[in-house]
């Protein structure tokens, strides 16, 4: 069966999207429920995530809707987001998660 | 309400197999277990290797652990091969005997040459097999339902299809008065504070942020850091970057029902609901946790295709991509890849797997009990004296 998008957008608040086949340089990318206007900036292999919005150094990844990590760099929209421009929380800013979980 | 015919227990639990098997108590009788099973073709061996030579922790979660699986509703009979006053082939008979199943001890001894044990055995368990198959499903429930959800070989598609799917199938079922119980502490590791916030009320969450520090930290008493060791080189491969991306992934199968209760290991629900079992992200201990904690049917995600499965409780697979269950359908009863290639949605998985946790609940069999996949392994915890 066809389908009409290459990646998929798992959450209305994500930056980012799961390619669902490899999308190649300068491809378009086509966002599943979405209009946004979108090209690849370098290859996104399957699986992997492309960024949907210009993401700023230090500002969180998010995937899902919530905090999968933080930038570490400027990431234009179109790049790959992977290990070389993200990174996970450190051990002050997970307990800062934890512990306003369990705030009154 | 949704219901299944099963095996209607004296106890009052309800079975969705109706299993004869062979238990050993301590790992030196493992082979001489296997073949007193082998003598009576239909009985399954339950083979550990733990038992002996255990911290007070190791011993009081072993024996919880073969309690919990010889007692299991799943099973009709089980014969439990231990040594001369064996403390925990005793246990389990008078657990077993409180539940009126039928139990026999058989111990090495210097009374009793192998052949006249081996005998003994094969006399008694034909006799539990053919009682067995007197026995008659009846009418249940979905209430009487206990589903374990676990995870073994995820890939980055684990979250965003087959996770999620199962998530959909919890909601399903705890809506209608049934239970679901997820598992895997180390999983569940940089997404705690979501289930913690999703719980019932504070004292759950506590209860569940504690158990995932205590699981923390003894990682880290050990000089490692889960953090360092996950993702995978193989998890970043398929695209997953950070631990707390694989975590949202894993814990997706929980769905969106709150967190009711925490549990030990191969502990027992005391209430209906969406339940948390802890248990080591190795699925082989996970789903034995599982089982031996009364989950009659466990639900597995699988990107890579793990072959798990259980001695006692039908193991039933999802696998998470298109590819994973062209090239290993043997191991896998549902494909999830359907949301990535197939126009599918989270909604339409969920329904499959709640209508073929039903068929299984009824007797068909998985890809994995087709496959005569019965491993069984009890988390240690500490080192063998």
């Amino acid at each position: 069966m066809e389908i009409s998008y290459n990646a998929l957008k798992l959450n209305p608040d994500d930056n980012v999207a799961v390619a669902l086949q490899r999308i190649g340089k300068s491809e378009a990318v086509l966002i599943n429920n979405s209009e946004i206007e979108l090209v690849a900036l370098e290859e996104i292999p399957y699986g992997h995530k492309i960024a949907l919005r210009t993401i700023i150094e230090n500002d969180d990844i998010t995937k899902y809707g919530e905090c999968m990590g933080k930038a570490t760099k400027e990431i234009p929209a179109g790049s790959h987001v992977h290990v070389h421009n993200v990174r996970g929380l450190n051990e002050m800013e997970r307990a800062v998660v934890i512990n306003h979980v369990m705030e009154p | 309400m949704t219901k299944f015919n099963g095996y209607r227990r004296s106890d009052g639990s309800v079975g969705v197999r109706n299993h004869v098997i062979v238990i050993n108590t301590v790992g030196e009788l493992s082979a001489l277990a296997r073949k007193i099973a082998s003598l009576v073709p239909g009985v399954i061996p339950v083979i550990h290797h733990g038992g002996v030579a255990q911290f007070p922790e190791d011993y009081v979660q072993t024996l919880r652990t073969l309690i919990g699986t010889a007692g299991h509703p799943n099973v009709s009979a089980a014969l439990v091969l231990g040594e001369e006053d064996d403390e925990i082939a005793k246990a389990i008979a008078v657990k077993l005997k409180e539940k009126n199943k039928p139990v026999r001890t058989i111990c090495l001894n210097n009374n009793q040459t192998i052949p006249g044990l081996l005998k003994e055995g094969k006399e008694w368990l034909e006799n539990a097999l053919v009682k067995s198959k007197r026995e008659i499903r009846q009418e249940c429930d979905i209430t009487e339902l206990i589903v374990g959800l676990e995870c073994g070989g995820s890939d980055a598609w684990s979250g965003i299809t087959a996770n999620p799917s199962i998530g959909t199938f919890s909601d399903m079922i705890v809506k209608e008065g049934g239970t679901s119980v997820l598992a895997e502490t180390t999983e569940a590791i940089g997404a705690e504070h979501i289930l913690a916030s999703n719980a019932i009320n504070r004292e759950v969450g506590r209860e569940f942020l504690d158990i995932v520090r205590n699981y923390d930290y003894r990682i880290k008493q050990t000089g490692e850091d889960i953090r360092s060791a996950n993702p995978t080189p193989g998890n970043m491969a398929g695209g997953l970057t950070t631990l707390e991306e694989k975590s949202l992934g894993c814990i997706k199968k929980g769905g969106s029902t709150p967190l009711k209760e925490v549990i030990s290991y191969a502990d027992r629900p005391s209430e209906k609901g969406f339940v948390f079992m802890d248990t080591p992200g190795y699925d082989v201990e996970s789903v034995c946790g599982l089982a031996a904690g009364g989950a009659q049917v466990v639900l597995f995600s699988t990107g890579k295709g793990s072959p798990t499965g259980s001695p006692i409780v039908p193991v039933i697979k999802i696998g998470t991509n298109p590819k994973v269950y062209e090239i290993m359908s043997e191991h896998i009863d549902i494909n999830a890849g359907k949301i990535i290639d197939q126009n599918k949605n989270i909604t339409d998985i969920g329904t499959e797997i709640f209508d073929k946790v039903i068929d299984v609940s009824n007797g068909e069999q998985t890809a994995a009990e087709n496959q005569l996949n019965q491993e069984f392994a009890i988390w240690r915890l500490a080192e063998s004296i």
